[in-house]
Formats: C-alpha cells, structure tokens, sequence
C-alpha cells in the first residue's frame, strides 16, 4: 500500500486540500492493515484523529525529515500515546523512515512500539502511552520557544477521556496565566474512551467553558474537514497572547462504517475480511 | 576525625543555588523550573539575576517535571528544584516517562530530603526517593556528602547528558573531603582507610560514619570509610574491594532501609562475594514528631549507632 507524501505550500488551496483528502483515506486504509497485522492496536482513536494528524505532518507542520533533530522545528505532541498507529504511518508519510519499517509495528525488537518511543523512531517528540504527560511537555517545548524569541509553533493532540488526568489542568492552568499563544491544543473530541462514553464516564462538558476559563481562546471544529483544520492550524493564534484550545469534533472509527462510534473498537483487532471491507469503503 | 567534628557546618543549599548561577552564567541554556519553591530552594539571587529564565508552575509537581521534558525538548538544560518528597512522590511516573525513558536532558534537584523537615512530619520526609528513583532504568543518582560535592555534582549533573537526581540537604553539615577534592560520577571515595570493616556512607551520615571510626579506633577496630555519594551507578570496583579486603559492610544513608545505598550494595555482595553486612537508615516505618537531629539520633544514626552495629557485626551478633 503507497503512502501519501508532504503536500507542497505553494501548491493552490483546493489542490492541498485535494491531496489531503487522497492522503487521509490512504492511511486509514494502511493503518487497517497495520493493527491487523499486529494483531494489536487501536484502530478506534487511530481512524478518529487521522485527519488531525495528516493535515498537521502533510500539510502544516516546519519539519527537516532530514534533520528530525532540527531546533527550529515545529513540535507536535502526540499525547495520546496509544495512536501510535496513525502517528507513526504519518512519520513514515512524511518522510522520517522507510515505510517498510511499519511491517514491523509491534514485533519483538521493533522500533514501532504500542506506544511511542523517541529515542527508537526519528520525528517522535515524547514518549507517551500514560495519559496526560504530553500537555505538560507542550506546556515546555512553548515556554522554550517564547524564552528564544522563536517563531516556532506546538500542537499538542489529546484525547478526549484523557482529560479526566489531573496533570492536563494543572497545564492548562500554566499555559493560560504564562499566555502561550503560540501554543494549540487539539481536543479529539470524539466522545468514547477505553469503556464507554466520556460524558457517562466522569462528565467533561461544558469543555469549552473550562478551558476558557483557565485563559484559553477556544474554537470548535469538524476534525474530520480538512480544510477548516488547515485554516485553523494556518491560522493560529486565534487571539494574541492566548493559547488556542481546539475542540475538534470526531468520530472514533471515522471511515469505516461498521466501526465509526462503536466503544468495542476502541482496540478491538480487525480481521482479514474487516479490513478488505474497509479498505473498499476507504477507496473511491 | 576531630577536624570533621570541629569544622564549619555548612546548609549545601547554598553551595546549591551558588552553583547554578554560576552555571547559569556559563550557559545560557540553563534554566531553573520551580513549583513555589524558590525560598525553600534558595533561588532568591537566581530569580533576581535570571529572571527570564525561571520557570515557576506554582504547586504542580506533575506540570512541572513535564514542562522541564518540554524545555529539554526545546534546548534547554532544566534544573528542577522542589522539595524532594513532592518531587519524586507527585511526580514519579513523569520522572520515570517524560526523563528517564525519554533520555530527557533534566536535572532533578530533590530539596530537604529524609528527615530534614523534622517535626513537620512523615508526609514531609522523604526517606523513599533513593529507593523510587532507583528501581528506574536510566537514572543517575548523586547524595553529596557536604557542600563542596553538593557543587561538583551539579556540575557534573550539567555535562552529563541524561537525567540525574541530586539530594540536596537543609541539614548543617561539615566539610568531609579534603580540600581539592574532585566529585566523579559513579566513583566512591576512600575517606579512610581500614583493614578490619568497611563503613559505606554517604549524604548526611557520611560525616557521621568518620565520627563512628574514631570512636572504633579507640575499640582497636580498623574501620575504612567510604564515601558513596553515587548511589546509580554504583561503583561497584569499591565495593568488591570492601567485601574482598574488610570483615564486613556497614551502610549508613539518611533513608529507608528499603531500596537505598544499602540495598544496593547488598544486591551486588550477595551475588558476587557474601559478607556480613548491617544496613543503617530509618527502619521500615512512618517517623514519630521530633526535630531532624532527634529523629536521627532516635533511629541510631550517630557515631554511637553505626558504632554498635559494627561492633555487633564483628562479634557475629545480631542488631
């Protein structure tokens, strides 16, 4: 299965956004086959944050494949650990190593762990897998650029039920009295954790207000339209000297029918048949 | 020994916060990050010299060791100084992901640890932290003995590259090393030299443990002391030689006896060559209320302590 590559910026908006769209459905249709050669995975929060990630490592982020170590660089934080899945099909999408490699996801020895290790895999920025560890660390990586004087960006993806961890607020309380704005949080808000949904689990609305509250400037989008997330991530901050809290709005599975919004796929393993399925619904 | 005894006692947060100006003077990479504790840290001079480049989260002890794996992330060389109870407690699954698994370039200052907050009481006692940190897989670990290595071993904490904690003590303490000495990550340092028991100390009973020998010495006991202010890695070369040369190891720490300096030099004598050994620090158990000195004195951590339990060691008796 080819993957997609970076999406050149001088290339005409409808275009990026064209490719894009090929793009996302192209990993999701990888990351089937990935979680079902594993045997292990979660295929749920993978396919709910695809478009988030492809349009950030396609289409957004100031990344040196070359020179994963670059200080200049943007950094995304993957905080949700356990979509490594996605994370590391778009790493080998934009070039940080040989997609060959991703047969390996998971096997005894591979650099591909369940979750991610930044020492083993070029372009990772943190290891994470424990909940609420990676706000902090983009709560850091902000602070540095800002101590530079550095036009450097972070995104930093969450989960949803993650934000149930204690340490996301004591970080979002820093990062709104410190005014980073040249931080973003993306929320993958699509509504299920592990064992069932966020708001029977332990209630995370009114979300916005929460983060509002703690100084963020909060915007709602579809995480699933491309191009309300490039405008948005192109966009940032949305308001100066605040960071920027976006809750984007997904559903976990998204793509393939018979799982989108289903909880028993949050790390259910697709079979053989499931993925050939998929993947025809995955190809127009 | 009487030169130990009738020395200057020195607060090593001072030779602390001395230190990572200079430091910071040097490298404009260092920065200090803080949950409130820039009082109890002694970073006033540090505030007002580098303002810009004093991260406080305020009372957050997850927040804060993240946000230093994010400015290693960005560059930086991150000081983290709290209170080492906070620290290594709060934070421990930050410390063991977000710097230990992660290779993340910060140095962990743990502030006031053991009993030096005395009768604030067991929640304020760090007595675990070595033993916590240590079960994690690419740490280093330094407990000075007294200021000067307290100094050297933040500079050497500097040029390493990696996480590394070091204890800090509030507890007054005398010079140990001789003048000129040079700190060495993850080398011990024969204070004196024995032939009869080894005494393995370090922190604040290493001075301690030179008042014990004088007292052994009066006994007609031959004590080396070694000085261990590198618990991980342990210089196990000093150790075999203890173990080889000597009767017996008697450990002393300001710790637990759970998982310390202790443990470790047991876990590697049993495997290797097997010698009597006494291991001294709090026993298993919640500190009752008493000043840091009582408490010490309580749990048999003076000259007086470790003395007995040398002796008992030598004369094959128990305690």
């Amino acid at each position: 299965m080819a993957l997609p590559g970076r999406i050149d910026r001088s290339l005409a908006r409808e275009e990026r956004l064209a490719r894009l769209r090929e793009a996302a459905a192209a990993m999701r249709r990888r990351d089937l086959a990935l979680v079902n050669g594993a045997g292990l995975g979660h295929i749920g929060g993978d396919l709910s944050a695809t478009d988030i990630v492809a349009t950030l490592y396609l289409a957004v982020l100031d990344l040196d494949p070359a020179d994963p170590a670059w200080p200049e660089r943007d950094r995304f934080i993957m905080s949700k650990g356990h979509s490594s899945g996605v994370l590391y099909i778009a790493l080998a999408s934009a070039g940080f190593f040989d997609p060959e490699l991703l047969e390996s996801y998971m096997q005894p020895l591979s650099p591909l762990n369940g979750h991610p290790d930044r020492k083993s895999i070029p372009g990772v920025e943190a290891n994470t897998g424990p909940l609420g560890h990676g706000l902090p660390i983009a709560v850091g990586t902000a602070i540095a650029a800002q101590m530079d004087g550095a036009t450097r960006r972070t995104y930093c993806l969450v989960g949803d039920g993650e934000l149930q961890e204690g340490s996301n607020w004591e970080a979002l309380m820093a990062a709104g009295h410190r005014g980073l704005d040249n931080l973003t949080v993306i929320v993958d808000r699509n509504g299920l954790q592990q064992g069932a949904a966020t708001e029977e689990t332990n209630r995370l609305e009114p979300l916005g207000d929460k983060a509002r509250a703690f100084g963020w400037s909060v915007v709602e989008v579809d995480g699933h339209d491309h191009a309300a997330l490039l405008e948005l991530f192109e966009g940032v901050p949305v308001e100066p000297g605040k960071p920027t809290f976006a809750i984007a709005h997904t559903h976990k599975g998204r793509g393939v029918s018979f799982m989108e919004d289903e909880v028993g796929w949050h790390h259910r393993v697709p079979t053989q048949a499931e993925v050939d399925a998929g993947v025809a619904e995955l190809t127009s | 020994m009487t030169a130990v005894a009738d020395s200057k006692l020195h607060d090593c947060r001072d030779a602390f916060a001395e230190t990572l100006e200079s430091l910071a003077e040097a490298d404009s990479r260092v920065v200090a990050v803080v949950n409130d504790s820039i009082g109890s840290s002694k970073l006033g001079g540090f505030a007002q010299r580098f303002p810009e480049r004093l991260v406080n989260v305020g009372i957050a002890e997850q927040n804060l060791v993240g946000v230093a794996a994010g400015l290693a992330n960005g560059g930086k060389v991150p000081f983290v100084s709290a209170a080492s109870c906070f620290l290594t407690a709060r934070a421990l699954e930050q410390i063991k992901v977000d710097l230990a698994y992660s290779n993340a370039n910060v140095k962990l200052c743990g502030m006031s640890p053991g009993v030096a907050y005395g009768q604030l009481g067991a929640t304020h006692h760090s007595i675990e932290d070595v033993a916590w940190l240590r079960a994690i897989a690419h740490m280093t670990i330094i407990v000075p003995a007294d200021s000067a290595e307290t100094g050297q071993a933040l500079r050497a904490a500097a040029e390493h590259d990696g996480p590394v904690f070091v204890r800090v003590s509030r507890l007054p303490v005398p010079d140990v090393n001789a003048p000129g000495y040079r700190f060495q990550l993850g080398r011990a340092v024969r204070l004196k030299e024995g032939a009869d028991i080894t005494l393995v100390a370090n922190g604040t009973m290493t001075a301690r443990a030179l008042e014990a020998a004088a007292l052994l010495e009066a006994d007609g006991i031959d004590a080396r002391v070694v000085s261990m202010p590198t618990v991980k890695p342990l210089d196990t070369d000093e150790i075999a030689a203890a173990a080889a040369e000597t009767r017996g190891i008697v450990t002393v720490e300001e710790h637990t006896i759970r998982g310390g300096l202790g443990s470790a030099v047991a876990e590697q004598v049993v495997v290797t060559q097997p010698v009597p050994m006494r291991i001294l620090g709090i026993p298993d158990v919640f500190a009752p209320t008493g000043t840091a000195e009582w408490l010490l004195d309580h749990f048999g951590l003076n000259a007086a302590g470790i003395r007995g339990a040398a002796v008992a060691l030598l004369e094959g008796r128990s305690g």
